[in-house]
């Protein structure tokens, strides 16, 4: 007989024994080392026994029984040290054996973070048996466990300890989940899934070091500072061919042990298959490859001709309840032509990738059972035109319905708020409509549901069409574009009333027809989800126009022009100086604004940060005359100089800008305070604009200088500055939360019908006024910095330079 | 062709875009949100805005100075819009993007 020697018991080496018995019965001695101390089982299915669903006895594949019938030598537990390819032996930890061929199929070995406090005690990967056990060991009730890792095996790992009892907090490296196999929209819902079994989930956070104590780990530092505690840190993210056997051997290795279509190594007596070998360039984690490549070795073992070619593979979470599936390639391309389909009743997310008249990629999320039918599309490469237009309802469904643009409101819970000024909940106006309101100003009569701001009208409508079906016919309201069916009234309402907290959370919940959005709805929502969850959203650059992404207004032969804050209009020698050193070291044109400062123009891109740089030196900062938000503080001279002065108009005006500086608002926001009502700093054509009188202040907004010229209207008279500062904090605040990105305070004053409702807001009650300066005051502690002192670093200096310079390269 | 090697994919912000110096003038390199790359020349069929400063969706860029939008894929303006912009073959390798420069260097000499 001759003898084979198999270094590793794994799920590829399992299934090519079976073959090998199949075809050649008999011709066959083989000897099986396995590092770990057991023969083969069903690897993929330790997650069903971690999670307490199966029992290791049911996942072993081969059994004592089995390696006896076919007179397999089993070394169990004993690593392979080295292979000697001239004597054509191999050397376990127990002594040597002699091969005539020889099967390398020793699996990977999982990365390991190089963090500080990798070696303690309880940090641990997810692979086989011993670590199972050791996740289940440590799973007490109340026992706490960090997975780093959001992919396959880690999510696994934590869904498991989690249905153990454990509190379990995954962090992920990348913006979403499992982002090789999902786009971020069904990494989104995957995520909400973990969450509502709650598992707390981290994205794009970077551990920077596991803490110890005696030996034992005892927390995960991110480089955020953020500690979580820990019982146990499993790392799980990425496996490593394990190739060094081969590499040591001297056989050609590259990241894996190299194998041509016959698998067989740069050694024609050496085999290798599954996870430890490399074909043409590529590696393989998942089983269904391995399972083609265990065939093709049995046959090149009997001197049959088989040869490997690599397939497409899908991917499944075994997480129960969590049903997902991803097949091949679905990243968008030329040619290439994406049909989404999402139901946010259903929590169903599906995207198909079609290239030509091909399918070639499939994301399911929430509905799955198509899967295989996509699968076996892509797979087969079949000519789908004729059933393009129903394709993604599945081989069961012909003819399909549209997207359904009421599903978001069918969609929410009865005590989601629909009107956010008096607090009524869509329970509260479906019992309105079945006791018989049935119109608009019916429910405004009975909830006061849209009675105040008027905000909620439209969704208040969805839910009458939705309650009461085709008897009620709700006038469609322009979408925000053409992305979606929504206004943007009902996309602001539903952000807050599902507290929809991401873009991909807002795109899927409220249906978006594009996998991201495009340049009109994307600087909007990014605005939205800033505004209403300062401290949860993280500002988007890629969602922002050019001007607000780097914070210098762009001109138009593509310079920029660079404007530092002048308080309330006041500058100092001092500052002066720097102003026109800077102006000359960047040859900058010099202009004086109608915003009381000063503007240097034809800055290039490149030189942006080492301009700001400067400035910042000199104590000045952005003076944001790009953003939508707080721009300029016009004042007059006031008491301080100005012989009708009636009030310190500058000193107020300076007070207002150092509290308003750096706030977003949905457009650009001017303020001016004048020191009698000979009006020298223009307040009444400013959004807020401020009239000192012998008396106090007297307030007006809503006025504006554009092509549109809008006088200020009266909001209120007061007697001291304090009140002025907050009803002006408390107006900002309101308009930021409640109007359309780009109206200006005119227009969403007349959306609102007129300054009453304002008023009694900002003015009449003094507890919401409150409450409006404390979230305005939370917000500014997130985004009153000086953007330009964050980036006048060399990081920033290196990103706003070219990439490359090709002139030399390309005139050789 | 001759690719040349201009610098890691990392070194671009999805769904954003950097510069390339060449001797046409600045090329601009985009990295969408899938992770693929494209080169276009850095100037606008309209009126030469950069289009490296565009909001980026999709396959497509829209012009930050008038809004035109055009297609990363052919240089085709969308819509309503009509011109076209020139592209340049790119990829990326090993997390390493990769620019056509001969296309620069014939169209120089032409
Ligand atoms: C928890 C988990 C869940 C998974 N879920 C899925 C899934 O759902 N779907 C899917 O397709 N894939 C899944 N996988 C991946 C799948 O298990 C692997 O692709 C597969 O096991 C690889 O098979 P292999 O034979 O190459 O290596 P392995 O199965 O790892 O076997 C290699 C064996 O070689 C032994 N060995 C290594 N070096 C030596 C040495 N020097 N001497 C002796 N013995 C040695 C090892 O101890 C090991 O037992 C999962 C993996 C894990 C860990
Ligand atoms: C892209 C177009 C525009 C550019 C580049 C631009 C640029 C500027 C700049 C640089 C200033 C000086 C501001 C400061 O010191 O902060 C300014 C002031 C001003 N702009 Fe514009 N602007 C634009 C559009 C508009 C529009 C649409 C309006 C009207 C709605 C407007 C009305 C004003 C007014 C009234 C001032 C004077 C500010 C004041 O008196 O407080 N501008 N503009
Ligand atoms: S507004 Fe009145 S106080 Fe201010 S400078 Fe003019 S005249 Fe003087
Ligand atoms: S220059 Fe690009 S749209 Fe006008």
């Amino acid at each position: 007989m001759k003898k084979l020697v198999v270094i590793g018991a794994g799920m590829a080496s399992g299934r090519m024994l079976e073959h090998l018995f199949e075809v050649a019965p008999g011709e066959w001695d083989v000897t099986l080392f396995n590092a770990e101390p057991r023969g083969n089982y069903n690897r993929i299915m330790l997650s069903p026994v971690l999670s307490g669903e199966k029992s290791f006895e049911e996942i072993v594949t081969h059994d004592a029984g089995w390696y006896e019938a076919h007179g397999v030598t089993c070394r169990f537990g004993e690593r392979v040290v080295s292979i000697d390819t001239a004597r054509k032996e191999v050397t376990g930890e127990k002594g040597a054996v002699a091969y005539d061929k020889l099967v390398i199929a020793t699996g990977s070995e999982p990365f390991m973070i190089p963090l500080p406090g990798r070696d303690l005690e309880g940090v641990i990967a997810y692979r086989d048996l011993e670590d199972t056990n050791r996740m289940i060991e440590a799973a007490a009730p109340g026992a706490r466990a960090v997975v780093i890792g959001g992919g396959l095996l880690g999510l696994e790992a934590a869904a498991g300890m989690r249905l153990r009892g454990m509190e379990v907090t995954v962090v992920h490296l990348m913006g979403h989940l499992m982002e090789r196999q999902l786009d971020p929209a069904a990494g989104y819902l995957l995520r909400r899934a973990l969450v509502d079994r709650g598992i707390e989930v981290l994205c794009s956070a970077n551990s920077k070091e596991i803490l110890g104590e005696n030996g034992k780990v005892r927390a995960l530092r991110l480089d955020d500072g953020t500690e979580l505690p820990c019982d146990l840190l499993v790392m799980a993210v990425g496996i490593r061919p394990a190739s060094a056997l081969g590499r040591a051997a001297g056989l050609a290795v590259g990241r894996g042990i190299q194998v041509d279509a016959q698998m067989r190594s740069s050694n024609p007596d050496v085999l290798a298959l599954g996870e430890c070998i490399e074909f043409e360039g590529q590696l393989f984690g998942l089983v269904a490859p391995l399972y083609d490549q265990a065939k093709v070795a049995a046959a090149t073992l009997s001197g049959e001709s088989a040869s490997f070619t690599p397939r497409e593979v899908s991917t499944k979470l075994k997480v129960t309840g969590c049903d997902l599936f991803s097949a091949g390639d679905f990243a968008e391309g030329p040619e290439r032509e994406d049909i989404v389909f999402r139901d946010p009743a259903r929590g169903v997310y599906k995207r198909l990738v079609l290239e030509g008249n091909r399918l070639i990629g499939a994301v399911l999320y929430g509905d799955v059972a198509d899967g295989n039918w996509f699968f076996g599309l892509i797979k087969d490469a079949t000519d789908v035109s004729e059933m393009r237009e129903t394709l993604i309802f599945g081989p069961a469904f012909q003819g399909g319905a549209p997207a359904d643009p009421m599903a978001a409101v069918a969609a929410l819970p009865a005590d989601a708020e629909i009107c956010g000024c008096n607090g009524v909940c869509k329970g509260a106006i479906v019992t309105a409509i079945q006791n018989g309101a049935t119109t608009l100003d019916a429910i405004k009569a009975t909830t006061k549901a849209s009675a105040s701001c008027g905000n909620c009208a439209g969704l208040v409508e969805q839910v009458l069409a939705v309650t009461l079906g085709d008897a009620f016919v709700a006038p469609t309201a322009r979408p925000m574009c053409g992305c979606t069916e929504h206004p943007h009234e009902d996309v602001r309402r539903l952000i807050k009333a599902k507290a929809l907290k991401s873009m991909p959370a807002v795109m899927q919940e409220l249906g978006w027809k594009t996998p991201n959005g495009c340049h009109s709805c994307r600087p909007a929502l990014n605005y939205y989800l800033l505004a209403d969850w300062p401290l949860e959203y993280k500002d988007d650059p890629q969602s922002r126009f050019v001007n607000e992404r780097n914070h210098a207004n762009i001109q138009k032969d593509g310079t920029y022009s660079v404007m530092p804050r002048m308080w309330g209009g006041m500058t100092t020698p001092d500052e002066l100086l720097a102003i026109a050193a800077a102006a000359k070291k960047y040859n900058a044109t010099v202009k004086v604004t109608g915003g009381q400062r000063i503007d240097l123009l034809g800055i290039k891109k490149e030189d942006l940060p080492h301009i700001w740089a400067d400035l910042n030196a000199a104590g000045m900062v952005s003076g944001h005359a790009y953003s939508k938000g707080l721009r300029t503080v016009k004042t007059c001279v006031g008491t301080d100089w100005c012989r009708f002065g009636t009030q310190d108009s500058t000193g107020l005006g300076i007070k207002l800008e150092k509290r308003l500086w750096g706030s977003w608002t949905p457009h650009k926001f001017k303020l001016a305070v004048t020191g009698c009502p000979r009006n020298c700093a223009e307040a009444t054509c400013k959004d807020l604009g401020v009239i000192c009188v012998e008396s106090g202040y007297e307030i007006g907004v809503g006025g504006a200088a554009g092509m549109e010229l809008k006088e200020t209207e009266p909001l209120a008279k007061v007697a001291s500055e304090e009140e002025v500062i907050d009803i002006t904090v408390a107006f900002v605040q309101l308009y930021r939360e409640s109007a359309n990105y780009l109206d200006r305070p005119y227009k969403w004053i007349a959306k609102t019908g007129g300054l009453g409702w304002i008023r009694a807001q900002v003015v009449d009650d003094l507890e919401n006024r409150a409450c409006l300066i404390a979230r305005f005051d939370l917000s500014q502690s997130i985004y009153q910095k000086d953007p330009w002192a964050e980036r006048a670093t060399p990081d920033y200096q290196r990103a706003w330079s070219p990439l490359a310079d090709l002139t030399k390269e390309a005139a050789e | 062709m001759s690719f040349v090697d201009i610098g890691a994919l990392e070194d671009i912000p999805a769904q954003g875009a950097r510069v390339v110096r060449t001797k046409l003038g600045c090329v601009a390199v985009f990295r969408t949100a899938d992770d693929r790359v494209f080169a276009l020349a850095d100037r606008c069929a309209h009126k030469g805005g950069p289009l490296s400063e565009g909001i980026v969706h999709g396959h497509k860029v829209t012009c930050p100075l008038h809004n035109w939008v055009f297609s990363l894929e052919t240089g085709q303006a969308q819509g309503a819009d009509t011109g076209q912009v020139q592209t340049f073959a790119a990829k990326v390798e090993a997390g390493r993007v990769l620019l056509d420069a001969a296309q620069m260097k014939t169209e120089s000499a032409a």
